[in-house]
């Protein structure tokens, strides 16, 4: 229980953080609002997702996209922050107070995904705009699924970050894995219509099953619109399993970076 | 409760790179007593930094035993409960309060509710930073950061303070004050305290101090012990033709100048007299001549044969 109040104390150091900087919001929640305005409002003339149910524009197609991308954004923002923070930097006294490493991860992997889910509940509020009637039921259903993605974004941002020596590197990283992983998990165009390679990607993406799970709740009272993506549950599982890997992997590399 | 506060024996660090290998400590054996303000003194790049991490459980040495309190540093989550550390970059919350930080830090002591409070309160008074409890830590001078970062390192009462490079960036005022509070802490509250420091004024205030120079140990001892390496005062002589006025030394006064980066340099007994006559004796040749009683700096000339700042890096710096 002992190991609980640090975990807390560098979740609530993150919520307050957070409130205090507020390029910090701007950045996370503004940026992909900018993304899926101008990108799905200028395809959507030009484009139809292929195999999503009839009547479904661009637009409503890359809204789920949207906010998977905002949960990334903030996942990254909160943890890269590590880098720094290790080597001149809060976490110095962090690093030597009487505190495992596994609790130091859980602190920052729960504040990271806090953030990220308080973005992401408040894009439910443009649902409407896309055509989504969203109930109590789909509201809590995705909620919980956001809370499982962002969990399992934020341990991912926190391996790649415990590992890094510079943030530079982390940028580089940023735009080979974490883009891709965004881009080929059916938030941006659907796997229904893409080429075999990619599909086979698309299938390896954990976030693929992110996606899917956060369209399936969006879509709860109308399931036939994502009938293409892969179900609920299983999609649930894989991105808990992948949360928990990626969480574990954290604190593994926590404890490489020092003694 | 006996025992040395730090026991260091065969100490050996290696960091192992693109560049091949750099030993940064080098078989380093020497004991901290309790309740005494230690000084690691040396160059950057002496292996100071290194020894200040491994003590800090921040890196594991190579090779060697060290124990804080009689727990082995091979077992960190023991040897933390007796640390509290100052490190040489801020480690301060900014965007947080002083009250904050200080909270966020009691409560990975496991510290917590009124007793919390409390603590805070009375170690905030102590360094004369209770008004500032509600200030962002953006907002304070480097000098009361750094008294912040002190009250932050002394919440949860460790027997054992290591700092290092406390006084970085501090006037030399800011810095007399600090090192006299680190003084206070040993006398009343009977804490050991470590610090790492490249300021002699700093290393003279220190009850010991032990001497780095490229990884290696190169002595121990209290400031008044370590003067006593050196023969009696120090003559420093710049000259037109440093070897040249060497020779001429040797056959008219039969004793050996060493040259440290272009300068002589003699010690001697009668430093004053000696003085006198060189003059007399070589007005042409000298440009300006020194004279004092051995400094810390002198001894580590003596010990090292290398002036103090010029060593600065010349070791390669500690990552």
């Amino acid at each position: 229980m002992t190991q609980l109040l640090p975990v807390y104390t560098l979740w609530r150091r993150e919520m307050v953080r957070f409130v205090r900087q507020r390029s910090r919001v701007t950045g996370a929640l503004l940026q992909p609002l900018v993304f899926w305005l101008l990108l799905g409002g200028g395809l959507n003339a030009s484009f139809r997702p292929a195999g999503s149910g009839d009547g479904l524009s661009y637009v409503a197609y890359f809204y789920p996209g949207m906010i998977a991308l905002v949960l990334l954004f903030t996942a990254i923002f909160s943890t890269i922050s590590t880098v720094e923070d290790r080597n001149a930097g809060f976490l110095q006294g962090v690093l030597v107070a009487p505190v495992p490493r596994w609790a130091v991860v859980l602190g920052q992997a729960l504040g990271g995904a806090t953030l990220a889910v308080a973005q992401g509940a408040l894009c439910l509020l443009m649902a409407p705009l896309v055509g989504i009637a969203l109930s109590p039921a789909s509201v809590v259903a995705t909620i919980v699924v956001m809370t499982i993605v962002a969990v399992g974004l934020t341990s991912l941002g926190l391996v790649i970050a415990w590992r890094m020596e510079s943030t530079q590197g982390f940028h580089a990283i940023m735009n080979l894995i974490l883009i891709p992983i965004w881009l080929l998990s059916g938030a941006f165009f659907p796997a229904t219509g893409a080429p075999a390679p990619l599909k086979i990607l698309m299938t390896l993406d954990p976030l693929t099953y992110g996606m899917a799970a956060l369209r399936r709740t969006l879509y709860l009272a109308d399931p036939g619109v994502v009938a293409t993506v892969p179900p609920l549950l299983p999609s649930l599982a894989v991105s808990a399993a992948f949360g928990a890997l990626a969480l574990w992997g954290a604190a593994r590399m926590a404890q490489r970076a020092a003694v | 409760m006996a025992g040395e506060a730090i026991d260091i024996q065969q100490l050996r660090h290696v960091y192992t790179g693109r560049g091949g290998e750099r030993v940064a400590l080098d078989n380093v054996t020497f004991a901290v007593q309790r309740g005494e303000v230690f000084g690691l003194l040396g160059p950057n790049g002496g292996g100071k930094t290194t020894l200040f991490k491994i003590l800090s459980t921040l890196l594991a040495p190579t090779a060697g035993r060290a124990t804080i309190f009689d727990d082995a540093i091979s077992n960190p989550a023991a040897v933390r409960r007796h640390l509290g550390v100052v490190f040489q970059h801020p480690s301060l919350d900014s965007k947080l309060t002083v009250g904050e930080n200080l909270l966020h830090h009691g409560h990975l002591y496991g510290l917590r509710g009124a007793d919390l409070s409390q603590r805070i309160g009375a170690v905030l008074q102590r360094l004369g930073l209770a008004e500032r409890i509600a200030d962002r830590v953006e907002t304070l001078s480097g000098g009361l950061q750094r008294r912040t970062e002190l009250a932050k390192a002394l919440l949860h009462r460790p027997p054992l303070l290591l700092l290092d490079e406390p006084s970085t960036g501090l006037d030399p005022g800011a810095r007399r004050d600090f090192i006299q509070y680190l003084q206070q802490l040993r006398t009343n509250d009977g804490v050991t305290v470590v610090l790492t420091t490249h300021y002699m004024d700093e290393a003279e205030r220190c009850d010991r101090i032990a001497i780095l120079h490229r990884g290696k140990l190169v002595s121990v001892g209290t400031p008044a012990e370590l003067k006593t390496h050196v023969g009696g005062d120090v003559v420093v002589i710049q000259a037109v033709d440093p070897p040249g006025l060497r020779e001429k030394i040797r056959s008219r006064f039969a004793c050996d100048a060493t040259i440290v980066d272009g300068t002589l340099r003699i010690e001697r007994a009668r430093g004053h007299e000696f003085v006198r006559d060189l003059v007399d004796a070589f007005s042409a040749e000298i440009t300006l001549v020194t004279y004092g009683k051995p400094t810390l700096e002198d001894v580590f000339v003596h010990l090292t044969g290398h002036r103090f700042w010029a060593a600065e890096g010349n070791g390669g710096a500690a990552p």
